[in-house]
């Protein structure tokens, strides 16, 4: 069994759903030690992407494509941070993604280039309240499954348990990057906006697979 | 290529159009041979940053052949650059520097430097040395450089003629005679004048190739100011530029 563009699609509409009703959770988060805009911004960005991908006169022919889509359309409406970050996540899956049809190892590849970019675009690493801290155990996790053979649906299962507790475990850290930062030790006994966005956007790829099986 | 602008343009990326907008419009008052496109705010004009926005300025900077520094106000600013620049055509890239600048000092540094048709690395380091200009915030705000009895030379003017030193620099003063003194528009045109000479000039021993560095001396009217300068050309040089100082540069 393995994952095409359609997953791709449903993936990327989930995300747009999931985003939009979580909007006012994301926001409040943000306020807490953020500038409070990244429920409105991601919630505008994904709005944007589900009217480019309804605008389309065929659908996508590979996950890139939709990647692709998704990077662009991300990049130019978000933004804020999120918008580079997720945008660049999004553009080297599309690098990662060109199969028409992913398997397992496909799956993972396409995590691991989304998280190289955004570690590199965010210059981040794990344990500085971010988004890699939800990223990092889905990779792991991910790769995890893979190594002993799960599908491709089961790889994003465990992706998505990785994000859950990783986010969940950035309540504790202290931020060292980003605009939480800035209040330094304050920062500690808040989840991080955008590791819950990451844990959203990765349980509807699950959930997308999981249809798709 | 046209020669109406310098080869080096840049593009002025901020959170806020506004901000984007009047950083130009100072760098451009004091670098008028420089293509300077400003990409601040969302598509909607709100603050934020938009990718296409900086993709289209950084096209319009670029399609002519030109190269392009681009300076960035704020975290997301800089990502959104980046990210254009991972996105456009390689050759696109090749030919555009992101500054590790500071946003306003760091624009003028490099307009000025790029008027003087200074070249890609000349014009980014241009920019990213003004943030030194910022200094340990516990220095004297004081300017550094007393200014020599102005009595030295004897002429009506205040002015003396070039000397040549044991080390062979060339060396004269000059006086403020412009009631602002030193301030951005002359300093960028001492920058841009002496561009066109084969010479290293110093003005009250700051590097007077360097708009921020003669603007940060703080001389006010009545200011003696020691110039000196070394190479092929440094007599014309520092001829041309105490003529400058004591015409007071067109304000007087």
């Amino acid at each position: 069994m393995t994952l095409d563009a359609a997953w791709a699609v449903d993936w990327v509409r989930r995300s747009a759903a999931t985003v939009a009703e979580h909007r006012d959770e994301l926001v409040e988060l943000d306020r807490q030690i953020g500038d409070g805009d990244h429920g409105e911004n991601m919630n505008r960005g994904f709005r944007a992407v589900v009217a480019k991908l309804d605008a389309l006169d065929a659908p996508p022919a590979s996950v890139g494509d939709v990647m692709r889509l998704v990077a662009t359309t991300l990049m130019s409406t978000v933004g804020g941070a999120a918008g580079p970050l997720y945008g660049t996540a999004y553009l080297r899956a599309s690098k990662s993604g060109a199969a028409t049809a992913l398997g397992s190892d496909g799956v993972v590849a396409l995590l691991e280039a989304a998280l190289d970019g955004i570690v590199t675009r965010g210059r981040a690493h794990e344990g500085e309240k971010t988004m890699v801290d939800a990223w990092t155990p889905a990779v792991a996790a991910a790769v995890d499954a893979a190594d002993h053979g799960a599908p491709p649906s089961a790889v994003l299962a465990a992706a998505a348990r990785g994000a859950h507790e990783g986010a969940a475990a950035t309540v504790a850290l202290v931020a060292t990057k980003g605009r939480a930062s800035y209040l330094g030790e304050r920062s500690a006994g808040h989840l991080d906006p955008g590791a819950r966005s990451s844990e959203l956007i990765l349980r509807a790829a699950a959930e997308a697979a999981a249809a798709a099986d | 290529m046209t020669d109406r602008w310098a080869p080096v343009a840049l593009v002025l990326v901020s959170h806020s159009r506004a901000l984007a907008e009047g950083a130009a419009e100072v760098a451009a008052q004091m670098a008028p041979g420089v293509l300077i496109v400003p990409a601040g705010g969302t598509d909607g004009g709100g603050l934020g940053t938009s990718f296409d926005l900086v993709e289209v300025a950084l096209r319009r900077a670029t399609d002519d052949g030109r190269s392009a520094v681009v300076v960035a106000d704020l975290g997301s600013a800089v990502l959104t650059a980046e990210s254009v620049l991972e996105l456009v055509e390689g050759h696109v890239a090749e030919r555009v520097r992101l500054a590790d600048a500071p946003f306003v000092e760091g624009a003028v540094a490099a307009a000025v430097t790029a008027h003087g048709r200074a070249d890609l690395g000349a014009v980014l380091a241009s920019a990213q040395a003004a943030a030194a200009t910022f200094g340990p915030v516990d220095v004297e705000r004081t300017a550094p450089a007393a200014a020599p009895p102005a009595a030295a030379g004897g002429t009506s003017g205040g002015a003396t003629a070039p000397v040549v030193d044991d080390d062979g620099s060339v060396r004269a003063t000059a006086v403020l005679r412009n009631p602002l003194g030193l301030h951005a528009r002359p300093a960028a045109l001492i920058v841009r004048m002496l561009a066109h000479y084969d010479a290293k000039v110093q003005v009250n021993g700051v590097n007077a190739a360097s708009v921020l560095d003669l603007m940060k001396l703080g001389a006010v009217k009545d200011d003696v100011l020691t110039v000196s300068a070394q190479g092929p050309q440094a007599v014309e040089a520092v001829t041309r530029l105490v003529e400058d100082v004591e015409a007071g540069f067109g304000e007087v």
